[in-house]
């Protein structure tokens, strides 16, 4: 097992390598200035050569890589070329609010999704089954600005039960912080609910027909022991799989629902940088999502010697 | 359903039911009665307005930095920083001094040579100021309240220079801070104002705090705009950055925040019949739309396609795909300075109005046109621009040129518009933008009128006549000079159709009635603002 650790984690060092050259080319080749962007619409040309000098955009590619990755090397992701601010610092104030926003997600989603795929399941072809199914696919076909903004308008400002918008850290008391992810991790785990509940249901139909099932039932195992107990731990594999993938969807969904929710989280940064073509934090954070994904594909991979102990490393 | 669309139905599907009399949510007052909650227009992104001279950036430095003179809402410059000044009779010698009183967050007192320091700096940045040190002998300080500029040729216009309120302004700073490059960020905020910069809560993006100056002395006189008291009533103004409109506006409604800088157009019907909610004009001087012609390339080079142009155009296709149905917010214009302020003129404006498509049919007809594709660059993540560029799309095509439409963002645009290149080489022809109704009230701070060549802005015309009239500006002795001369460069400038204005157009501010003391202004004028 610790052999696999390691080799999985020697493995993700070229992957990266290849992320951050693909990124800083793919930023190097990608029209926009950031120094026009700084100098303001009314500056001259000349201006916005002087501040490009000073910010060394005129230098060679190779220069800049060069440097880049020599200070990424030793942990400096560099600083930003708008707030003047260290990306490690920017990304420290953001990702509290993100991973607030995701871990509570994925609660919501995975409380919700898999019962509701294993009832399903279940009841397969019965109307709690086409029901449950429909609800799933009604909240992967609605825009998340929109049942984003149905949720606001409800619970916010009709029924005032939480605010509108804002982010209050963890720090300051879990019912505050709770009040305030609330309805984005709704709007957002609907899409969740309706990717996991329906791989619920697949993988449970399977199960379900297997022998050992029959079995347990003839013996006389209650019902939802049968479900939850015997056929959900042979249904887990792909279900911890799906939430895997999840976890990396969420990171792009986080964008619209931090926008729409106004939560200063890394989402809105990116979104910010992007459009502003801050170079090193658009690196920094791409970097930053790419090691994230990484090291959930490998925690996917140990939880699999969990749910399925014939899986060996 | 887009998500305008559906915006728009959910908060009117609000205020119905709020006019029914159904429950309305209890209006949380949050933090004290002196915190005020404010939406700004952007992002604060980076904080030296000399370095980033962007409005959002200069919106929070009047804040934490004063100026040295202040323009009222008449647009004449009033002493702020200064208590007295002198000009030498032959009007090259100038001698300021500070009024008592002025210090630093930091404590240290305001001296003269952290005046002299923040000037020079100022200088590198700005229109005015480089015209200044064109003709300069020397800025010096005399002792720690007293400097001295000294000039090679009178320049009449110095005192609306230093109280201008286009960006940059004259921000004066500590003397170490000052002397950080002009082209380098500073990375101290130490400030001269009425309110800190709160560093520690700064997140860029997100939030901006700003804290009461205990030890700001305000001027005695009424603040109007730039001048006069700058008196703070609250001890902590949040800036809360909301990207998306109609989170601002539930926000306001709900009352999360106080007062929203720039409430989107289309919310506004919501907004006014919320009984706690006040509406009004934001800034008086609004935006002026425009589109700028390529002057180095084909078909632009030629003046007779651009005069086609500027022959075809109906400003209010253009204001309506951005303001809407609203008629109080928008006018058209027959010159390219800002409506309603005194020196406006619509003097040789004709064209601007004509709306004659058989004539600009014919004007093109003449020019000898080429057949040659026009690159129109439209930045699509700005609404403005965005409605501007379809409404030229249609509009070059109803005169017979051939359009290249580029869709892009802005980030691209800016870049791509720096571009000398032809056309087909990365360059362009036309894009899109508007500029701030306060930069265009005369000829000072107008950069997009200027018609100097390889010097001018984006499309680089070359008008002499333009540049003499402009000239004459500065060098006139009255009023009356310069609505002289204002009248021969509009002439000038529409005759050989330096760029095209699409109209003007305003915009609203909305606050919470618990607010008072919200008035107009270029700029969110938050001194003088309390909180019930």
């Amino acid at each position: 097992m610790l052999a696999f650790i390691v080799r999985r984690i020697i493995t993700t060092i070229p992957v990266m390598a290849f992320v951050a050259l693909f990124v800083f080319s793919l930023l190097y080749i990608a029209p926009g200035d950031p120094a026009a962007v700084i100098a303001g619409d009314q500056a001259s040309p000349a201006d916005v050569e002087k501040i490009r000098a000073s910010l060394g955009l005129d230098r060679p590619y190779l220069v800049r890589f060069a440097e880049w990755a020599f200070r990424v090397l030793q942990g400096d992701l560099g600083t930003s070329i708008f707030t003047s601010l260290p990306v490690t610092q920017l990304i420290a104030q953001r990702i509290e609010p993100t991973l607030s926003l995701m871990v509570l997600t994925l609660i919501f989603a995975v409380t919700v999704a898999v019962p509701m795929g294993v009832i399903a399941a279940w009841k397969a072809g019965t109307w709690i089954d086409r029901g449950a199914m429909a609800f799933a696919v009604f909240g992967f076909s609605v825009p998340v600005f929109v049942v984003g903004y149905l949720l606001a308008y409800v619970f916010a400002l009709q029924l005032d039960w939480v605010p509108v918008q804002g982010y209050t850290p963890l720090s300051q008391g879990l019912w505050p912080w709770f009040k305030n992810l609330i309805l984005p991790a709704i709007t957002l785990g609907l899409v969740y609910i309706a990717l996991i509940a329906r791989i619920t249901r697949a993988t449970m139909l399977e199960v379900l027909q297997q022998d050992y099932v029959r079995t347990a039932q003839a013996k006389g195992v209650g019902q939802r022991e049968v479900l939850f107990l015997h056929a959900l731990k042979n249904a887990a594999v792909p279900i911890v799989t799906i939430i895997g993938i999840g976890i990396a969807l969420l990171i792009g969904g986080a964008v619209v629902t931090e926008s729409v929710f106004a939560i200063p989280g890394l989402g809105r940064l990116t979104v910010d940088a992007i459009l502003r073509r801050d170079y090193p934090v658009i690196q920094g954070v791409v970097l930053m999502f790419s090691l994230v994904y990484v090291l959930v594909n490998l925690i996917i991979d140990l939880t699999y010697t969990i749910v399925d102990p014939r899986i060996r490393y | 359903m887009d998500r305008r669309t559906f915006l728009k139905t959910a908060a009117g599907t609000g205020a119905l039911a709020a006019a029914g009399g159904l429950s309305m949510p209890a209006l949380s007052q949050g933090a004290s009665a002196k915190t005020l909650r404010f939406v700004p227009q952007a992002n604060l992104a980076n904080f030296d307005p000399i370095w980033g001279t962007q409005y959002v950036v200069r919106n929070a430095a009047l804040l934490v930095w004063d100026t040295l003179y202040g323009i009222d809402s008449n647009f004449e410059p009033k002493r702020q920083m200064v208590g007295s000044e002198e000009v030498s009779a032959d009007g090259l010698t100038w001698t300021f001094k500070l009024r008592p009183g002025l210090k630093f967050h930091d404590g240290a007192p305001v001296t003269s040579k952290d005046v002299v320091q923040s000037l020079k700096r100022w200088q590198a940045r700005d229109p005015m100021g480089l015209m200044i040190k064109a003709i300069e002998n020397e800025l010096v300080a005399v002792d720690d309240t007293t400097f001295k500029w000294s000039l090679k040729q009178p320049y009449p216009k110095m005192l609306f220079a230093l109280g201008k309120n286009n960006s940059p302004c004259t921000f004066i700073m500590p003397e170490r801070i000052a002397k950080t490059d002009p082209f380098q960020q500073i990375t101290e905020y130490i400030g001269s104002g009425p309110m800190k910069f709160v560093r520690n809560e700064w997140v860029p993006g997100a939030k901006a705090v700003f804290e009461k100056f205990a030890d700001y002395v305000p001027r005695d006189e009424p603040a109007s705009w730039l001048s006069g008291g700058k008196k703070m009533l609250f001890d902590r103004i949040e800036w809360v950055i909301m990207p998306d409109a109609a989170t601002a506006a539930a926000a306001l409604q709900n009352g999360e925040v106080d007062w929203w800088e720039t409430a989107l157009s289309d919310l506004v019907p919501i907004l006014k019949k919320n009984a706690n909610i006040s509406v009004d004009i934001g800034d008086p001087l609004g935006n002026i739309g425009a589109f700028r012609m390529n002057h180095l390339h084909p078909p632009f080079n030629n003046v007779k396609v651009r005069q086609a142009v500027m022959t075809a155009l109906n400003q209010e296709d253009y204001m309506r795909s951005i303001v809407g149905d609203d008629d109080k917010l928008w006018k058209e214009m027959g010159g390219f300075f800002t409506p309603g302020t005194p020196l406006y003129t619509e003097v040789g404006g004709e064209m601007m109005k004509a709306k004659n498509l058989a004539a600009a049919k014919k004007l093109l007809a003449e020019s000898g046109y080429k057949d040659e594709p026009v690159v129109c660059v439209v930045a699509q993540d700005m609404a403005a621009t965005k409605s501007m560029g379809d409404v030229t799309a249609e509009l070059l095509k109803s005169i017979g040129l051939k359009v290249d439409f580029v869709a892009t963002d802005w980030g691209t645009t800016g870049a791509r518009r720096a571009q000398k290149t032809p056309p087909g080489q990365g360059g362009w022809n036309m894009f899109h933008t508007w500029h701030a109704g306060a930069d265009c009230v005369n000829p000072a701070s107008y950069t997009a009128v200027r018609a100097n060549g390889e010097k001018a802005w984006f499309g680089w015309p070359d008008v002499p006549a333009v540049e003499t009239e402009v000239t004459n500006w500065f060098n006139a002795k009255d009023v009356a000079e310069e609505k002289a001369v204002m009248g021969r460069l509009n002439t000038a400038a529409v005759a050989n159709v330096v760029y095209c204005p699409t109209g003007f157009y305003l915009g609203y501010q909305a606050w919470r009635k618990n607010i008072s003391g919200v008035t107009s202004g270029p700029f969110p004028v938050l001194w003088g603002v309390s909180k019930a």
